[in-house]
């Protein structure tokens, strides 16, 4: 009763969340939703037009792209999953040991995060995934060493604002250890506000993964991944245009999906902050 | 009288400094002595930013002193390395000006009134619900709370939720900062009486701070008024509407209202402000206010003498003002 009236008084949220829960499930189900398997090539049916048997065409190699879409879903949504869990999970640990502490640490902390956003993030990403070699792997970590920075910057403003509170003093002069007091009266008084910020990065993150990918510095072939086939469908761009517009519209639809449910989050979050 | 109890602690000489902006020191308490007895309770009394919640900061060990010395049975605690200074803390506990604000919003009672003890590992983690319905009995509060979160609950409820929470401990001195000035004066005195109550069942030694002098007169023994970082007369509780010897107390005394004073008589306020901190008069601090200052007090601080026992007054002019 309760759940069924916060869907309701939440129709944005609701919406979003069967869409993402929708994306989940195509990702999870890819084997029994996809057409033909992804990988197989028939070369004779190379760069077919959308048909009966390939709905939304075939790829150079006579891939079906519907499938290799739909599997780019798992690709895409577990690489992404990783990365801002990575990220969240590294920049609120430097974040808050950076805005507790205070002192030397907290320089150096805040310092190496100056660091990384004084360049551009992309280009950042590139040279490291560069550096490692072309990976999916080597991608997440790429732009988790470019994305951290954001998480931690909030984490220490957040830790520096719950950290005056009344209840921290409390819980000193009660003898509560300090690893106690971060775990139990600061993490969860700032998590809403992290976890908002992750669910709403969770689109721009798999859009930098995918652009990441399309430089050839991520997935490698022949993974099916948008953006790896978007750069696949480049050179038959003028040729066969439904070698791009699929994955296209894939990141599209998906990357929407999961700012509009990020924003929603925030939407009913943020008003029972204080 | 207060001579036959016991001393749990002493604060001798304690100067805190703040630095400020421009190189300047903020003095927030210079030269504190004062001593508490065990099953006594202190009141400190003062206007706001005359340092009494500095001085207390540093008796919980939650900011240490420029100099000077806190006594704890003969130990300084000001001293002591981390390790110490988490054990001593289970001697002394705080119940803070604000219930809602000492209390973490995502916590239950129940796991708000036990933490102390399970910091301290004086209870199993199975024994937390029976030892909080415990306590809520303690302070007269129904056991169904210990499911409850904090801003589900009243002002007094909260605030008698902390005094059980700073008790859970047993410590040995109780500081109370300005813990009945949140409250509504219906609920202040059920709570005062509470706190009186466990101090005489417990034994504890209550330091409280307060700015009501009409409140603090009714239950402290001794009562220390501070003026801009100086205790400027100590005096035992019941004497000071009759024996105040210092002209800040005085004025402090002519200042309070209540339903049973004549209509006709004036309340009286202290003129101008007092001085910053940052800039400390040399001389009696209460100088520029006071109507009877002299070329002496502009330049000589006078020191505290006792004029009777227990009761310390920093004046030169004792005599006159007894008057």
């Amino acid at each position: 009763m309760k759940k069924q009236n916060f869907f309701l008084a939440h129709k944005q949220f609701t919406l979003f969340f069967i869409l993402a829960l929708a994306v989940v499930g195509t990702a999870i189900f890819a084997p029994w939703i996809a057409p033909k398997d992804p990988l197989e090539a028939v070369m004779i049916d190379s760069l077919k037009a959308p048909c009966a048997e390939y709905p939304l065409g075939a790829d150079k190699l006579g891939r079906d792209i519907l499938s290799r879409v739909i599997y780019g879903t798992r690709t895409s949504l577990v690489s992404t999953l990783i990365l801002v869990a990575t990220i969240f999970v590294v920049g609120t640990l430097l974040g808050i040991i950076a805005g507790y502490f205070g002192g030397w640490i907290d320089q150096v902390i805040m310092r190496i995060a100056d660091m990384m956003i004084s360049f551009p993030g992309m280009i950042l990403a590139i040279a490291i995934a560069g550096m490692l070699g072309p990976s999916l792997r080597n991608g997440v970590i790429a732009i988790t060493a470019v994305s951290w920075t954001k998480y931690a910057r909030l984490a220490r403003s957040m830790v520096l604002k719950v950290k005056r509170n009344l209840y921290v003093e409390a819980a000193i002069v009660n003898g509560t250890s300090t690893f106690k007091i971060l775990w139990k009266h600061i993490l969860p008084n700032m998590l809403t506000i992290m976890t908002v910020t992750a669910a709403a990065d969770m689109g721009t993150m798999m859009l930098e993964l995918a652009s990441l990918s399309f430089l050839g510095f991520g997935a490698v072939a022949p993974t099916p991944e948008w953006g790896l086939m978007l750069n696949e469908g480049r050179t038959y761009m003028a040729k066969a245009p439904w070698l791009m517009i699929a994955p296209g519209i894939a990141i599209v639809i998906v990357v929407i999906i999961f700012n509009m449910l990020g924003d929603s989050i925030r939407d009913i979050l943020d008003p029972r902050q204080d | 009288m207060s001579e036959n109890h016991e001393i749990v602690m002493q604060a001798k000489h304690i100067v805190k400094q703040f630095p400020a902006s421009h190189g300047r020191t903020l003095t927030a308490c210079n030269d504190i002595n004062l001593t508490m007895y065990k099953g006594r309770t202190l009141g400190i009394v003062g206007e706001s930013g005359c340092g009494k919640s500095t001085f207390v900061r540093m008796v919980i060990s939650l900011d240490k002193p420029t100099s000077g010395e806190i006594l704890y049975h003969g130990k300084n605690i000001t001293g002591l390395s981390k390790k110490e200074t988490w054990e001593n803390r289970q001697n002394l506990q705080m119940v803070f000006q604000d219930p809602l604000a000492s209390f973490n919003p995502k916590m239950k009672i129940g796991d708000i009134l036990t933490e102390p003890l399970m910091n301290y590992k004086k209870i199993k983690r199975n024994e937390r619900d029976a030892k909080a319905r415990e306590l809520l009995r303690m302070v007269e509060l129904p056991e169904e709370f210990v499911d409850r979160y904090p801003h589900n609950m009243s002002g007094g409820q909260r605030q008698r939720i902390s005094i059980a929470r700073a008790l859970s401990l047993e410590p040995e001195i109780l500081v109370c900062d300005e813990a009945t000035s949140a409250l509504d004066v219906s609920v202040q005195e059920s709570v005062i009486e509470l706190l009186v109550r466990l101090q005489k069942e417990k034994n504890i030694c209550m330091i409280f701070i307060c700015h009501d002098l009409a409140l603090i007169r009714s239950f402290a023994h001794q009562i220390a008024v501070m003026y801009l970082g100086h205790i400027v007369e100590t005096i035992p509780g019941e004497d000071v509407s009759d024996h105040a010897v210092h002209p800040y107390t005085k004025a402090l005394v002519g200042a309070q209202f209540s339903v049973h004073m004549d209509p006709a008589k004036k309340i009286e306020s202290i003129e101008s402000e007092a001085p910053s901190p940052l800039d400390v008069p040399t001389g009696c601090p209460f100088q520029n206010r006071c109507e009877h200052c002299t070329e002496q007090c502009k330049k000589e601080m006078p020191e505290l003498k006792e004029i009777a026992p227990g009761h310390e007054v920093a004046c030169f002019y004792v005599e006159n003002m007894k008057k």
